[in-house]
């Protein structure tokens, strides 16, 4: 009874094994030829030394002449009876019962001796099972044969990336570890930064140096990623080839191969063959990983190859693959996405419509700009010119056809719906010619009559992101308002602000913050370039500065505190210093221990900014204290 | 001479206060560090000041000599706590000249003194009322009064198990309900009051065994033929072999004195650890610590335990090599072991020599042979292929082979993907413990031609 690891009747299997032998069946069990297999341990276990059958059975023989197992009295000497003696053929069979037949020893025990009797002849029948399960289970697990090896897994491709520097590997650990632990811990108000926060940068800045991670790593990034989509990008840069060969044993991980830089599908992208194999015969995911490698390299070719199955894609499949052209989207991609407009789905047709009106050359967006400016007109008659707005009375097919959607949301009145959706998707250009041959700065400064200015403008905004337009979000930016109550930007400042380069966002902001303090602020900050310009650090520990004298507490500005722990530049922690000494008593229209939860506040700003020096101290491999003391400077 | 991070972190009591005190390995709450040499049997000490919360900083002080002692102002009851612990961490981190201006011992501030000097006062004290125990125990008569006592109540302990054995067996388990097997609790309480607690945690097991799946008649037959087996070689006594003699009586449960051993003869060897592995059983964490001796090629498993909140005393580099005196406990095939004198400090380490999976489970078997309760063999496998699978996990020898199946009960753990992530395909090499269950990889080490190897810990 020889078992292989994973044979089914013997005792104590384990699972997933393959059954190597037939000796599992039982009734010959004892019988079954060592060395069918590639090795036979069986045979090297040394002789008299398994207590089972040898030594403890001595003891027992002299007692009452023969433990099961043993062999017949008299046919073996004492004390040599090993299991694998007899599993080898020479051990004859006492009683009526093969002692490593384990299915009737089994049977017996559960139906019990008294009723089914034993191994044992005229010995205590319980004994003697007892005795007979002891032997075999001993003999069984001395026995064991290797399993049948399963098909080994591809190996990986090779990383030629540089290692990180050992305590930057270090740190990845350390961050992966605490983002683990944080669901728990809530996150409260400790003076120890929170390191999950710190992740997205520090992968970023690891991706810029192009380093690679140690392999052990790996699951914990590709844990972290999976529970954080805007971890995910970085992440599974960063875990490179030998990430994705990871992500393709584990279902948990398969994000990783539909995003980064693709694996298999950028593999086939260079090679229209393959690429045309893997589209025509690839899983839904392995398709839309494909369509996005081809779509950042060649366009063209991937257009070409949607083009070619369009026709029996189901509509959700279209639609996800639809949305995979915004990435080299250009004038090429026009002709398809109109044929697309009388797609059978709706939602298909309105992410179609969506695209063409991000490319301001498109028939789409000139049909749209002629029905919006069909709808503006300039009026001189007055005392100075103003814009006049005749919103469009019906939505008829065309409208419809190119996107616009009829029923308004709640609370909106339906022609100002409509006028909305005409500018959103109206290329920008024609509005100058339209209005008098003005800048789009002078037409922002242009008054518009009947209280129609908030749609239009707001409109305009949306326009101006969707269109990539600086010039048209610059001017609806205006400077940043100077007077609190003037602040109304039309649209979403923090939106127009992304268009721009990253010097005018910052200073842009930083007008602002210094103007209005921070409480409106976070959005805007949100769409600064990390780490903050000096400028802008400056005026957000200016503006905490001010709260902080003004007595109200910390906790007002958790948002913009967490947000400059991640994005101040660390040579600013010198400025932050003063704030950092033991609090005075609180000012005179101070909250009751304001000043206290202030400091406190400051210093674990102080503290992760120092830990951000560090971190990038690491990858870069420079000189720790050095980094410190920088961070330290102005103590 | 500084400690490695790793090494400090092996300190702590458990994840969280790892954690914790990760974070406040930085320098920024960190003031007036300082640390000074080994001196007069004691130290080398590490102190600084560590801002918390409150408006008084946190004192916190280590001393390295001989098994690590803290203290610090705090009010934590964890041991280390987490300021300890980062005080430790930055210190491993950074050149001493930087944060850590080595004093000499009288420069040390007044509170480090202090604690210093309470210390050593203590230890005499401490040293003071072993010897007098010693010198107590030391009525031979006695002693021989209570081992006879002991074995008496063994021998009683084993006599009742067999009858219980055998009973259980006569009714059968099928017609062996809930309760009835719940009887098995009771008869683990009997044999903890016979003094034999190695007979009774197995006995606790039954209970457990029919709620484990499909199989569990043959694996409750199994443990029933092992127990009879123990319980029988207990009552065989001095007609056994010596090892396999005394191997019974470490299952039994009788302990062995560790300054008894000591005492006798201690095999030296450049140690390299290959794994540690933490498990809680109640209130009291075991650590289990393996070695592998680079020159004999023996292997050696060192236990010591923690209780609650405290972090077991023991703790070596992973992946290194220590050069030091083991002396083994006996048995047919002695594997346990206390550490004894050590020669310097922890060395680098080397990626261990390995067998093929049919070599490892002959020395599982021949181990096995030798003693029959063993629940699992230490061994290294080199160039083996670790292959994931939905329906379980193997190693595989690079030509394809043979194969270990990842024992079951260990198919959840983070470790495994750990192990496929270093592997990525190719052979590693792998320590871990062999069972007739399957193998428990616990440590791996990476195969990185652009580095040197280092241990990964599963």
């Amino acid at each position: 009874m020889n078992g292989t690891y994973g044979t089914g009747p013997g005792p104590g299997t384990a699972a997933g094994g393959e059954v190597v032998d037939g000796d599992g069946g039982g009734a010959t069990g004892a019988g079954a030829p060592v060395g069918a297999g590639p090795v036979t341990p069986v045979d090297s276990v040394p002789g008299g030394g398994v207590p089972g059958g040898g030594a403890l059975g001595r003891a027992d023989t002299a007692a009452d002449g023969g433990v099961a197992g043993e062999g017949a009295p008299g046919d073996n000497v004492p004390g040599a009876g090993v299991p694998g003696d007899s599993v080898a053929g020479k051990g004859e069979v006492p009683g009526d019962s093969v002692p490593g037949d384990w299915e009737s020893l089994l049977s017996a025990a559960l139906l019990g001796t008294d009723r089914r009797g034993g191994p044992g002849g005229e010995r205590d029948a319980a004994v003697a099972l007892l005795d007979a399960a002891a032997v075999a289970t001993v003999r069984r697990r001395a026995g064991l044969r290797p399993a049948v090896s399963a098909e080994h897994p591809a190996p990986a491709a090779p990383d030629t990336r540089p290692p990180l520097p050992e305590p930057a590997a270090r740190r990845l650990a350390q961050l992966l570890n605490d983002r683990a632990g944080a669901a728990g811990s809530g996150g409260g108000r400790s003076s120890a930064p929170s390191l999950a926060e710190l992740l997205p940068q520090w992968l970023a800045a690891a991706n810029a140096y192009g380093y690679r991670p140690p392999p052990s790593s790996l699951p914990g990034l590709l844990d972290a990623a999976r529970a954080r989509t805007d971890l995910r990008a970085g992440a599974v840069t960063l875990a490179g080839p030998r990430g994705r060969w990871l992500a393709g044993l584990n279902a948990d991980w398969k994000f990783a191969l539909r995003s980064g830089d693709h694996g298999a599908a950028g593999d086939a992208a260079q090679d229209p063959r393959a690429a045309r194999a893997l589209w025509e015969e690839g899983l839904f995911a392995e398709r839309v990983a494909l369509l996005s490698a081809l779509r950042v390299d060649d366009p063209a070719a991937g257009l070409a190859l949607l083009r070619s199955s369009w026709g029996q894609e189901r509509a959700e499949d279209r639609l996800l693959f639809l949305d995979s052209l915004r990435t080299g989207l250009g004038p090429a991609d026009e002709e398809f996405l109109e044929a697309a407009l009388t797609d059978r789905s709706r939602n298909v047709r309105s992410t179609a419509a969506e695209l063409l009106s991000c490319l301001p050359g498109s028939a789409l967006s000139h049909r749209m700009a002629e029905r919006a400016l069909a709808c503006v007109t300039l009026d001189r008659t007055g005392v100075g010119p103003r814009v006049v707005v005749e919103a469009p009375r019906e939505c008829d097919a065309g409208m419809e056809r190119d996107g616009v959607v009829v029923t308004p949301p709640s609370g909106r009145g339906q022609r100002a719906w409509w006028l909305g959706q005409l500018v959103e998707a109206a290329g920008l250009g024609g509005w100058g010619e339209r209005l008098g041959g003005r800048s789009p700065e002078q037409i922002v400064a242009l008054a518009v009559a009947d209280g129609w200015r908030d749609d239009l403008h707001g409109a305009w905004s949306r326009a101006a992101v969707r269109q990539g337009d600086a010039e048209w979000a610059r001017a609806l930016l205006g400077p940043p308002p100077s007077v609190p109550a003037s602040a109304a930007v039309a649209g979403d400042p923090a939106r127009l602000l992304s268009v721009l380069p990253e010097h005018e966002r910052a200073a842009w902001v930083t007008e602002f913050v210094a103007a209005h303090g921070l409480s409106e602020a976070f959005r805007m900050l949100g769409a600064c370039a990390v780490p903050w310009a000096r400028p802008l650090g400056r005026a957000v520990i200016d503006a905490l500065d001010i709260a902080r004298e003004a007595g109200s507490y910390p906790w007002s500005f958790s948002g913009v505190m967490g947000l400059a722990e991640r994005c101040l530049d660390p040579s600013d922690a010198g400025r932050l210093t003063p704030f950092t000494a033991e609090p005075s008593e609180d000012g005179p229209h101070a909250a009751p221990g304001a000043a206290g939860y202030w400091t406190e506040a400051f210093r674990r700003l102080v503290t992760t900014l120092q830990l951000r020096a560090v971190m990038h101290a690491e990858l870069a491999g420079t000189d720790l204290d050095g980094a410190v003391a920088a961070v330290r400077g102005g103590c | 001479m500084r400690w490695s991070p790793e090494q400090v972190l092996a300190l702590a009591p458990d994840a969280a206060s790892n954690k914790a005190g990760a974070k406040l390995g930085v320098p920024g709450p960190w003031s007036g560090t300082g640390t000074s040499p080994a001196a007069g049997g004691a130290g080398p000490w590490v102190w600084g000041e560590c801002r918390g919360s409150g408006a008084k900083p946190y004192r916190a002080v280590a001393d390295l000599g001989g098994p690590p002692a803290f203290r610090c102002t705090c009010p934590s009851r964890k041991f280390p706590c987490k300021h300890a612990l980062g005080l430790l961490l930055l210190w491993s981190h950074r050149d001493p000249a930087a944060g850590f201006p080595a004093a000499g011992a009288d420069a040390a501030p007044d509170w480090v003194r202090e604690w210093r000097d309470a210390r050593s006062a203590a230890g005499e004290r401490r040293a003071a009322a072993t010897g007098e125990n010693a010198a107590g125990k030391a009525d031979p008569q006695a002693a021989r009064r209570r081992a006879e006592r002991r074995a008496k109540r063994v021998a009683d302990g084993v006599s009742e198990l067999e009858q219980r054995l055998a009973d259980q067996i006569r009714t059968g388990f099928a017609a062996t309900g809930p309760a009835g097997w719940q009887v098995w609790d009771e008869v683990a309480a009997r044999m903890v009051d016979a003094q034999a607690p190695g007979l009774a945690s197995r006995a606790r097991e039954f209970a457990a065994i029919p709620g484990s799946g499909g199989d569990w008649p043959s694996r409750m037959l199994e443990e029933h033929g092992l127990l009879h087996l123990l319980a029988r070689g207990h009552q065989a006594g001095d007609a056994l072999p010596r090892g396999l003699a005394a191997t019974v009586r470490a299952r039994v449960g009788f302990t062995t004195d560790s300054a008894e051993l000591l005492a006798g003869p201690a095999v030296r060897d450049r140690w390299l650890v290959l794994a540690r592995q933490d498990s809680a059983e109640g209130r009291l964490t075991t650590r289990r610590t393996w070695l592998l001796g680079a020159e004999l090629g023996r292997s050696a498993l060192l236990l010591s335990f923690g209780a609650a909140g405290r972090s077991p005393e023991l703790s070596l580099p992973v992946g290194r090599t220590l050069d030091a005196e083991l002396a083994f406990h006996p048995g047919a095939s002695p594997l346990r072991a206390v550490l004894g004198e050590r020669h310097g400090e922890p060395g680098p380490g080397t990626v261990p020599p390995g067998v093929r999976v049919g070599e490892a489970l002959d020395g599982y078997g021949r181990a096995l042979a030798a003693d029959p309760w063993l629940e699992g063999w230490p061994v290294v496998l080199a160039g083996v292929v670790p292959i994931p699978a939905p329906t379980g996990w193997q190693l595989s020898d690079a030509d394809g082979g043979a194969a270990l199946p990842v024992d079951p009960r260990r198919l959840g753990r983070p470790g495994l993907w750990r192990l496929a992530a270093t592997s990525g395909g190719a052979p590693v090499t792998v320590f871990g413990s062999l069972g007739h269950r399957g193998f428990t990889p616990l440590t791996t080490w990476s195969a990185d031609d652009a580095e040197p190897a280092q241990a990964v810990t599963l």
